[in-house]
């Protein structure tokens, strides 16, 4: 009697084990499936990338894709979920990861990712993206990853209704210029910038902006390739004039989000905006046209200058489907894919051979851009930087806007930056 | 009498009080979950829409439906071996005994204060090793075992209640272990059981941290997962988040609203003692 | 009884063992990795193991964002268990009337155990947003201009002003937080009210106790043992508080919303420093442990039971 239970008991409790052993057996990777990683799980990025699967299908009739996504946070969550899995051995076939330090310092010294240069040059798509773009994939001369978009960080989005009724009639060159019209605005009870730094990121989206400018892109560039040391006086100039651009953002922004922010912008309240030309498609969501009811122009001191911020995809060494991530890659490469996938989301093809009639005038100003002035890495967007060196100046920069104390952020600069072993003499 | 009313009235002035508090935010939950996209907005939050527009739900149950389906298989297995695990230890530990039984049952109740972020990367790791990451069994295994403290508290300390001397009865009739277990506890445990049920339930069914780091493919996920999904990274649709907020948080209030008497009446009758 | 001790034991055996891997080995990998070089995805991929002694806890104990983690964790703490009791009890008075209609009542009191803190924490974000007020409030900003009171306006968690080290931007995560849990307190002091001899209760007023006296005097003592285990629960739920304020307002200006769980994750999870997001989660841990072991002892020794 009492041994019968026994038994019954202990399978009750191991049975759940070997059921889920099984469950986690007929998944292992033979059979012919892609499974891509990726946090594009709402408005255009999850159409785009749906559009994208369904042009890979059309190839590869028999392949099963899975479409694993992981969304919150702009990508962080999935971050998180991605770093578990890569730990645990268990990558994806390939997965959405920004170009940069996010993709080289995290995942490519280590050495869980297989260079791509043989195959992108097989595809005959190696000398068709800018070569700044391409080395951002690259270390040590090897291409790790395919880039599939390009986002620009350095854009100030403006009501042009509001900048009509303050006399802003052409886009200010320096931040000084550009602090007069704040004022004005101010002055007509408008809020100048809109700001909305709930989950920190933005602020220092801000910062990196007005730091690119004060320091120019190749001093920008050279911080770093250790050619330039953070000790330098346009790091503190940069800190100085975001202090004069504090009193100009909106009271609450700590409980905002971008998007927020985004709809100050929309809503007639602010004037203007520095965000990343996400928000652009944001508002044309919100029925907005380009050129119309808004305007942009780069960030002040900055229209020598392209913030990139790209998504590119890898190819993992235990991709349990090399073979189709393989497909999947020379998919992305290809200006067919590219084409499809970023009037859909919003963002201008990493290639510089693209369709230029598939995209607005807004996104049409950001190629011309792209392929003539020089670009930078973003550092809060993962490119620059190794993600403890951003997450430590995101906190800087965090107190920063509070405090507003120039020599105390400075100190915090250096010491994160020394931390990483940038230049700080 | 008159005075009486006064009372009365001053009663009801402070619970009708006390339930706009409380059934504020789920007001914003509704009224921006029929509102459509380009009518949501911070600043409009206290209005009722306009246009009342099903956009948002129709949005969530379409993104959240197959979730819908993990979760519950999730739950109820879940749930289950929780109770009858927490039941059968409740029983040993109040009833039977053993050398020492004290010091490890104390040692198995600090396993329910202890936070999750502390064992989140071995816990990925062991299950990655033997088998069970990113499968829904492996998440009813972690629900089951850190739910064993808590299930092997309330089913000890509701036993505690019963006399030893109807246990010896049985023991006195023949029965064995289980016998007793079967025969006599079992059939008084009912109100234990809905108490168990409800707090893994509704504990199960809303737990976000081990459910995103567990499941990582979106078709084993269960739906507190998918709600977070719903915001995109870069364009959160409000009305389709508060819509699927709504839908998610349904099945554990249902059970709040049908059982939630007995659990009131589970406290009182000294399963979760105190 | 005695001849079912061996098998007694068997039964609770496989508890016994998972909790023994789950809690106890899973937090002595922790506290190896707290005490290690793992500051970077490479190098606890690599694996090489270097004991580095308590650094990391002494750079964690001297980050300023750590020590302000402390602060807001205390202040939580203590006003959270304050607000969550005394609301509880005065909703368990209320309901103990047993005036018509107080079964709804109790019903809507209970409700927000049911939701999940994702929820609750993006909702209460939404209704303590303040706007940029005076000229363009929201949320609840909003209604105390619709209401003609806003002279009450103020910027809830976005207002980086302190009295001493208590950061005021707290206050609407203990309101939401006290919501959330009030139902369970009150579910609580309900079972323990109900569970007080109607002979006592009685005794009293013949000998001419005033309501007020009746719950001062005679109830709340008997009370005790309950709200000594709703400060238990209560505190090891603030003491380890996540989903709420990750929702709700994240770390905030300044870092006045901040709270060590928020940080152990950022650290963890975004910084790749797991060594420093480790060593956070075993002082956590005896956070909690300093205020729940020795009470599990006491009630080990006093009672059979565990009033929890």
């Amino acid at each position: 009697m009492v041994k019968k239970w026994l038994v019954v008991l202990l399978v009750a409790v191991v049975s759940v084990g070997i059921l889920g052993l099984f469950v986690a057996g007929s998944f292992a990777g033979t059979k012919n499936e892609l499974e891509i990683f990726s946090w594009w799980t709402g408005g255009g990025e999850e159409e785009g990338l749906n559009a994208l699967i369904k042009l890979f299908h059309q190839l590869y009739p028999d392949v099963k894709v899975i479409n694993a996504t992981v969304a919150g946070g702009a990508g962080t969550n999935a971050k998180a979920v991605l770093k578990t899995r890569m730990l645990g051995g268990n990558p994806p076939d390939s997965f959405q990861v920004h170009a940069g330090m996010e993709l080289i310092d995290t995942y490519v010294i280590p050495g869980m990712m297989r260079p791509i240069t043989k195959y992108m040059k097989e595809w005959g798509a190696y000398n068709k993206f800018p070569k700044a773009i391409l080395d951002m994939c690259s270390y040590k001369r090897n291409v790790y990853s395919v880039p599939v978009n390009v986002h620009r960080g350095n854009v100030v989005f403006y009501n042009k209704k509001i900048a009509a009724e303050i006399g802003m009639t052409k886009p200010p060159k320096t931040w000084k210029e550009f602090i007069k019209y704040l004022k004005l605005a101010k002055k007509h009870g408008y809020i100048g910038l809109a700001l909305g730094d709930k989950n920190k990121w933005t602020a220092l989206h801000l910062f990196e902006d007005i730091m690119l400018g004060k320091l120019g892109p190749k001093k920008y560039n050279g911080l770093w390739k250790n050619k330039v040391s953070f000790n330098d006086p346009a790091i503190k100039a940069a800190l100085e004039t975001m202090k004069e651009v504090l009193p100009y953002i909106n009271t609450d922004h700590s409980a905002m989000t971008w998007q927020d922010a985004t709809r100050l912008v929309f809503s007639g309240k602010a004037l203007a905006n520095v965000m990343g030309d996400w928000a652009e498609g944001y508002l044309k969501t919100l029925g907005w046209k380009p050129g119309k009811q808004f305007g942009w122009f780069a960030v002040p001191e900055t229209s020598n200058a392209f913030m990139v911020v790209s998504d590119t995809f890898g190819l993992p060494k235990k991709a349990p489907h090399p073979k189709n991530a393989l497909r999947w890659l020379k998919l992305l490469a290809s200006v067919k894919a590219q084409d499809v996938f970023n009037p859909i989301k919003g963002s201008i093809p990493a290639r510089l051979d693209a369709d230029k009639s598939k995209y607005d005038v807004y996104l049409r100003w950001s190629m011309h851009d792209f392929a003539t002035v020089a670009l930078c890495p973003s550092i809060i967007h993962g490119s620059a930087a190794p993600e403890g060196f951003v997450t430590a100046l995101n906190d800087v920069i965090n107190r920063f806007v509070t405090k507003k104390n120039v020599a105390q952020a400075m100190k915090g600069i250096l010491q994160d930056a020394e931390d990483n072993g940038y230049l700080v003499k | 009498m008159n005075q009486f009313d006064y009372r009365k009235l001053w009663l009801y002035m402070l619970l009708v009080g006390f339930a706009v508090f409380y059934l504020m935010p789920v007001y914003v939950l509704l009224a921006t979950g029929l509102k459509s996209l380009k009518d949501v907005s911070v600043s409009t939050m206290w209005l009722l829409p306009t246009h009342p527009s099903f956009e948002g739900f129709e949005g969530a149950v379409k993104k959240l439906g197959p979730n819908l389906k993990n979760s519950f298989m999730l739950v109820i297995p879940a749930t289950l071996i929780s109770a009858f695990l927490g039941s059968i230890n409740g029983y040993v530990f109040s009833k039977v005994r053993f050398k020492g039984d004290n010091v490890v049952f104390a040692l198995i109740l600090f396993g329910m204060f202890i936070p999750y972020q502390s064992i989140l990367f071995p816990l990925i790791r062991f299950l990655q090793w033997v088998g069970l990451y990113n499968t829904i069994g492996g998440l009813i295994l972690t629900h089951v075992v850190y739910g064993i403290p808590i299930t092997t508290l309330i089913f000890r300390n509701y036993y505690m209640e019963v006399p030893d001397e109807l246990v010896e009865a049985a023991h006195i009739d023949g029965a064995g272990l289980f016998g007793v277990y079967w025969r006599v506890l079992m059939p008084l445990s009912i109100p234990a059981f809905v108490v168990v049920v409800i707090w893994q339930f509704t504990n199960i069914w809303n737990e976000f941290l081990f459910a995103v780091t567990v499941t990582s493919s979106p078709v084993k996920q269960p739906i507190t997962v998918a709600l977070v999904n719903l915001a995109g990274s870069q364009v959160v649709q409000w009305n389709m988040q508060m819509a699927g907020a709504l839908l998610t948080a349904l099945p554990p209030l249902l059970i709040y609203i049908f059982l939630g008497k007995y659990f009131i009446r589970g406290l009182l009758a000294g399963s979760v003692k105190g | 009884m005695r001849r079912n001790r061996g098998v007694g034991l068997l039964v609770v055996l496989p508890s016994i063992v998972a909790i023994a891997i789950f809690v106890y080995g899973f937090i002595s990998w922790t506290v190896r990795v707290s005490l290690s070089n793992y500051n970077s995805f490479s190098s606890l991929l690599r694996g090489v193991y270097r004991f580095v002694g308590l650094r990391n806890y002494y750079r964690i104990f001297s980050d300023w964002r750590f020590q302000t983690d402390l602060w807001n964790t205390l202040f939580f703490t203590l006003f959270f268990i304050l607000g969550t009791i005394a609301v509880g009890i005065v909703l368990a008075l209320l309901i103990d009337s047993r005036i018509r209609g107080v079964k709804v009542f109790q019903n809507i009191f209970l409700f927000p155990m049911a939701l999940a803190f994702v929820v609750t924490g993006t909702t209460w974000g939404w209704i303590f947003n303040p706007g940029d007020f005076p000229k363009d409030p929201m949320g609840v900003n909003l209604l105390f201009k619709q209401l003609g009171l806003s002279h009450l306006q103020w910027g809830w968690y976005t207002t980086t002003g302190h009295i001493g080290p208590f950061n005021i931007a707290l206050i609407p995560i203990i309101i939401a937080a006290v919501w959330q849990l009030s139902g369970y307190a009150m579910a609580m002091y309900l079972a323990g009210l109900r569970g007080i001899p109607n002979s006592i209760i009685e005794a009293a007023k013949v000998d001419g106790a005033t309501p007020w006296q009746l719950f001062w005097k005679v109830k709340f003592p008997l009370l005790k043992p309950i709200t000594l285990s709703a400060m238990i629960i209560l505190g090891h739920i603030s003491l380890k508080i996540f989903d709420l304020v990750y929702a709700m307002t994240g770390s905030g200006p300044n870092n006045v919303t901040d709270v060590p769980a928020v940080y152990m994750f950022e650290l963890t999870f975004r910084a790749n420093r797991y060594a420093l997001g480790s060593s956070i989660s075993i002082i956590m841990l005896v956070m909690v442990a300093v205020v729940v072991i020795p009470y599990l002892f006491y009630s080990m020794r006093q009672q059979k039971e565990v009033r929890l």
